[in-house]
């Protein structure tokens, strides 16, 4: 694979781990911007009187990652479940697949996933019944043998058949993303989907991923309090503070633009004055981040 | 739409498959309560002449049908708060309708099950027949059952919208509803104001008609047809109620609270 050091994302892997597999291989393919699978516009989410999302515009294109990054708080998952209309906007526009989400969802629902740390399977069915269940719920044809590949790509054909409450929660984790990609959606949503691995099944996951976003063309979104495995993963990411967008690029233009040594250090800054004033950062470097 | 009807189905009929406790509320609770109530109007039945024994179970065997077909709506949505999987639902490209169909369904299967035990068990121990009802027992336990949705719709969309703290009031309304519809006495015995209440609902007239039909093996079709009418008006008004609050719900982000906290 033709990956050389240094060449990218100073936070990056050392050379030899293996998602380093896939350095940013997705952009400038053509060099022609395609029809993008989410167009937010001026997206606005009011609960009472806290502004949770305010007149975030973004967009993801075909095959792209896109980070969505921000304190807690910041209204990460708010985005997420208003683009999948869970969640009626205060305001705003949102196409999903080039349909309105109010009027198309489940046409569009058909065509994506969601999978998230916090959610799970029913615990008291077995990984078999759940993901039968909803292949079911998909439409799905010749589940047997999707279900078993899943499993096997995800290094859980052995919990085929125990019941989901007595599975270790990597394990339900890697199960909810089976569960994700049962429709091969077209765009996933993944709400902080590392959040309770260790690194290395984390480590696992991803490249799990990005082999099967690589052979499928898949578009991502992904929220993550992980900046290393923002800055190793995403195309592009969005910085959001208290529901706005306050900054948006590739990893690395941005750690360009902000003359930052890190994403970490960027999240700080955006994090504690909502927006960027990076001599703050340099005055409380990193050392707490937190990230390996 | 059937095959994701069948998969919701399927879902619950693993769900009671797997976890005895799920299922115990099949068969313990109605059975302790046969068991109470059974031996009790034996008791009652030796001191009184009049006999009430049939009278009190089949009452409580038609209450259970009723009270089931309403547990099962709410409880599905109940159980996927439980095991986080709400969003998982809300999520696949289910419609709120195939939802609820499918929880009528399940309800349906439920209050059958129950209703068939308590009656099998009914005539073993107390030699008591449901059958004695006689024909009219169909379109009776049509009217409970189209009740029995109604009410859960109703619970249903407050469970949704106000979370844990609704679930007393899954378990509450069915209860505010018994006393009201004459389960195991004539509506005669209530207060006037409350026999004006009693008769707007369509359980007053299934459970009138039941003693009836008892008692003289004769049943009224007008008063089956207004049991019929009023249902009909109140699973009208109860979807558009569930409609209204699930509007609200989505308003206030509720789904993503109910479902990852
Ligand atoms: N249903 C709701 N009702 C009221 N306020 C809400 C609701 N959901 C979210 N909020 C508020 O909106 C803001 C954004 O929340 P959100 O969950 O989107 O943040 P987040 O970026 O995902 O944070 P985290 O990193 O903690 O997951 C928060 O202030 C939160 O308290
Ligand atoms: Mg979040």
């Amino acid at each position: 694979m033709p990956f050389e050091p240094g060449e990218w994302a100073p936070l990056g892997p050392a050379p030899g781990m293996v998602y380093s597999r896939f350095p940013k291989h997705r952009r400038g393919e053509t060099g022609v911007p395609a029809a993008p699978v989410i167009d937010v516009t001026d997206l606005t989410k009011r609960f009472g009187d806290l502004l949770a999302v305010d007149r975030v515009s973004f967009a993801l294109a075909p095959g792209e990652i896109l980070g969505l990054l921000g304190a807690n708080g910041a209204g990460k998952t708010t985005t997420l479940q208003l683009v999948l209309g869970l969640t009626a906007p205060t305001s705003g526009r949102i196409r999903v697949l080039g349909m309105d989400i109010e009027k198309k969802r489940r046409a569009v629902l058909q065509r994506v996933n969601f999978s998230s740390a916090y959610i799970s399977l029913p615990t008291n069915l077995t990984a078999w019944e759940n993901l039968l269940v909803f292949s079911r719920l998909y439409g799905l044809r010749r589940a047997r043998a999707k279900i078993l590949g899943l499993l096997e790509r995800f290094e859980i054909p052995h919990v085929l058949n125990r019941v989901v409450g007595s599975l270790s929660s990597g394990q339900i984790t890697r199960l909810n993303l089976c569960k994700a990609l049962l429709n091969d959606p077209e765009v996933l949503f993944l709400d902080e989907p590392t959040a309770s691995l260790d690194p290395d099944i984390a480590e696992k996951v991803r490249c799990t991923l990005l082999d099967i976003q690589h052979e499928r063309h898949l578009s991502i979104i992904w929220t993550s309090h992980n900046m290393q495995e923002i800055t190793n993963l995403c195309d592009r990411v969005i910085f959001l503070a208290r529901g706005r967008v306050v900054l948006e690029g590739g990893p690395q233009e941005i750690l360009d633009r902000t003359r930052a040594d890190s994403l970490d250090e960027v999240f700080i800054s955006v994090a504690r004055s909502g927006n960027l004033h990076l001599p703050a950062v340099e005055a409380t470097a990193p050392a707490s981040a937190g990230i390996p | 739409m059937w095959l994701r009807v069948s998969a919701l189905v399927l879902r619950y009929l693993f769900l009671y498959r797997r976890s005895l406790a799920r299922a115990g509320e099949i068969v313990f609770w109605p059975v302790m309560e046969l068991l109470v109530w059974g031996f009790l109007t034996t008791y009652l039945d030796e001191l009184s002449p009049k006999k009430p024994m049939v009278y009190l179970l089949g009452g409580l065997i038609f209450w259970d049908v009723l009270y089931r077909s309403q547990q099962a709506i709410t409880l599905a949505v109940t159980e996927e708060i439980w095991v986080k999987n709400l969003l998982n639902i809300f999520l696949a490209p289910v419609s709120i309708f195939e939802l609820m169909l499918a929880t009528c369904i399940m309800g349906i299967i439920k209050s059958l099950l129950t209703g068939v035990l308590l009656s099998v068990l009914a005539l073993l121990f107390y030699t008591f027949n449901i059958l004695d009802v006689g024909l009219a027992l169909v379109p009776f336990l049509i009217c409970l059952l189209l009740f029995g949705w109604a009410m859960g719709m109703c619970t249903m969309a407050l469970v949704l919208r106000f979370g844990q703290a609704a679930e007393a009031l899954v378990w509450g309304v069915p209860f505010l509803i018994q006393p009201i519809s004459a389960v195991f006495y004539p509506v005669a015995v209530l207060p006037p104001w409350l026999q004006v209440i009693a008769k707007l609902l369509p359980s007053t007239y299934v459970f009138e008609g039941m003693r009836t039909a008892l008692d003289t093996g004769e049943v009224s079709l007008s008063l089956l047809g207004l049991a019929l009418l009023l249902n009909l008006i109140y699973l009208v008004g109860a979807a558009a109620y569930f409609g209204w609050m699930f509007a609200r719900v989505r308003e206030k982000g509720g789904l993503t609270r109910l479902g990852m906290e």
